[in-house]
């Protein structure tokens, strides 16, 4: 092998190792610590130069306690369920959303389809938090959508909802429509349409073909989807602070008080490793979904 | 069989672009508003867009921003497009697996995870924390979604072009040079923009690994809004959703123009 060819694969290698492996490493580890008063706030340290004997003593201190404790406590256990819970009806609301415009977009004339899908990307550039941001001026009980609904006088008081789950929901659908929408397009797009009629000529209602041929055709593309908003949605930190109330539970934003107010850095830690593991799960059915898109594709 | 509008497919997409046009229109308008009160207009001003001018910390935080943006895109293209060179020419090499993980895992690793794990690394390695930390961060999320842009592109590359030019005398490099990287640049480019977008959006990961002297935008614009919703940060808002949509239409009439010029050209010379 050349040098060059050497380089290509160790010098990204070396930079992940060090950068996305080694941390991952270190926060288990310190998850493993208890927290003292001091900088860095946690202990036991390790010092490679104090000799064998001294972390051989160390590695003694370590202890799972601060994984009992957040089984044990009922704050963190209902903030992952809690976690769970908004992330799967925020996906099955993205869905419900989600489909119908991919179907239209796919059912448009080719000459459209490129400025359609162009429109649905374009705000997934915008910053997130701007996104977010938008939505704190119209769901405030001063704002913009009672303000509207109460010039109709749909309304009669303002309706409460910033600051709830619902806004939340809102705020998680509005960020990853686009995630939902594109995989969807994808395999709607290449669908053979043809194959409906033949199933209304076999004597399928409009509703039956649609749910025989064309949701088990979309199938992989709507499992993209689900999982490309549910794995995001359950960390999700910036949605749930601003738009969320003090008693929306959501883990990321547990973990970023756990560390920013709390400066507990060891349970921050141990927060993020179970995170990690409750994602293993649609993480590796997501890589095994794409590892089957690619096969087919190439 | 396309091109069949029918009532129910018209409105689901008049809806779902409402949906996720309308919010961010809001925000523009508002931030034309004279009134204090976001939600009350009172006319056209442009005075929120003077303020912002005006306002230092802000102005500060947009210079940090830019300067980490630049510098994490370029080095993340650099080693991105590499990593991709990585995955897909070379099918076996020891560790290929881990490799291949690392690559994809941060695409769906929560924010939140990222920025404390790095954090807690730049800590145990006593590194000051600043520019520096938070470009490093941005350089190691983004590389992974330019290796998947650029690796998209490779797949469909004819190496049999790079081996010609390694028979007519060229070294590796200078075939991946003067052959392959021409031909996948627009990949590149987008994975480049793709990495100074998401550089300049990040704040959970620059909030977790930025030290003093170094707040960037998003964490500026972070910590007025749990102080309120404010014009200026509507007039701040207006400038990046302008700067953005400027950038991706730009991007897209140009790979448009090249599609069309390569196909004329392979008209021209059918052979």
């Amino acid at each position: 092998m050349n040098l060059f060819r050497r380089l290509t694969i160790l010098v990204p290698y070396l930079w992940l190792l060090a950068l996305f492996l080694l941390p991952f490493l270190i926060v288990f580890r310190i998850s493993l610590s208890e927290p003292v008063l001091a900088m860095p706030p946690y202990a036991p340290q390790f010092d490679i130069g104090e000799g064998w004997a001294a972390l051989r003593e160390s590695l003694s201190q370590l202890s799972f306690a601060n994984y009992v404790w957040l089984t044990e406590d009922a704050l963190y256990r209902n903030a992952y369920f809690s976690s769970l819970r908004i992330a799967l009806v925020s996906t099955f609301l993205t869905l419900l959303i989600g489909f119908p415009l991919a179907y239209g977009m796919a059912r448009a004339s080719e000459g459209l389809r490129p400025i359609l899908l162009m429109l649905v990307i374009l705000p997934f550039w915008t910053s997130f938090l701007i996104r977010v941001y938008a939505w704190i001026g119209i769901l405030k009980p001063e704002g913009l959508l009672n303000q509207f609904l109460m010039s109709f006088g749909l309304i009669g008081e303002p309706l409460t909802i910033l600051n709830t789950d619902t806004a939340v929901y809102i705020g998680i659908v509005y960020s990853y429509l686009p995630f939902m929408v594109l995989p969807i397009y994808a395999t709607l797009e290449k669908m053979d349409y043809s194959l409906i009629e033949a199933a209304q000529d076999l004597g399928c209602t409009a509703l039956g073909a649609f749910w025989k041929v064309t949701a088990r055709l979309a199938l992989p593309g709507v499992l993209a989807g689900c999982l490309l908003v549910f794995i995001p949605a359950v960390g999700e930190f910036v949605i749930p602070d601003l738009l969320g109330g003090s008693d929306t539970l959501m883990i990321g934003k547990t973990l970023w008080t756990e560390f920013f107010n709390n400066r507990d850095w060891p349970v921050a830690s141990a927060v993020a490793i179970i995170l990690l593991i409750l994602l293993v799960v649609p993480i590796v059915l997501f890589q095994n979904a794409q590892a089957r898109a690619q096969e087919s594709g190439s | 069989m396309s091109g069949r509008w029918t009532w129910f497919n018209v409105s689901s997409v008049v809806l779902g672009f409402a949906f996720l046009y309308i919010p961010i229109i809001l925000l523009v308008i508002y931030s034309f508003n004279e009134s204090r009160l976001v939600t009350v207009w009172a006319g056209f001003s442009t005075r929120w867009y003077v303020e912002m001018f005006n306002n230092q910390g802000l102005m500060d935080a947009a210079w940090v921003t830019i300067r980490v943006a630049l510098v994490s895109a370029t080095v993340a293209t650099v080693l991105g497009t590499l990593a991709a060179l990585a995955l897909v020419r070379y099918t076996r090499f020891t560790g290929r697996t881990l490799f291949t993980g690392m690559v994809y895992a941060p695409l769906v690793m929560p924010e939140v995870i990222t920025g404390l794990s790095l954090l807690l690394l730049f800590v145990s390695i006593n590194m000051d924390r600043g520019f520096w930390t938070v470009t490093l961060a941005h350089i190691t999320f983004s590389l992974c979604f330019v290796a998947v842009v650029v690796q998209s592109r490779l797949v469909s590359f004819d190496m049999s072009l790079e081996e010609a030019a390694q028979d007519l005398g060229c070294t590796p490099f200078e075939a991946f040079w003067k052959v392959t990287l021409p031909v996948i640049f627009p990949a590149v480019l987008s994975g480049w923009m793709l990495a100074f977008t998401l550089s300049l959006d990040d704040l959970v990961i620059a909030s977790f690994t930025s030290g003093p002297g170094a707040t960037t935008l998003p964490m500026k614009i972070y910590s007025q809004v749990r102080l309120g919703v404010t014009p200026e940060i509507n007039a701040v808002c207006t400038i990046l959703i302008g700067l953005v949509a400027i950038g991706v239409i730009t991007a897209t009439l140009v790979t448009k123009q090249r599609v069309v010029a390569d196909a004329r050209a392979r008209q021209a010379d059918p052979a």
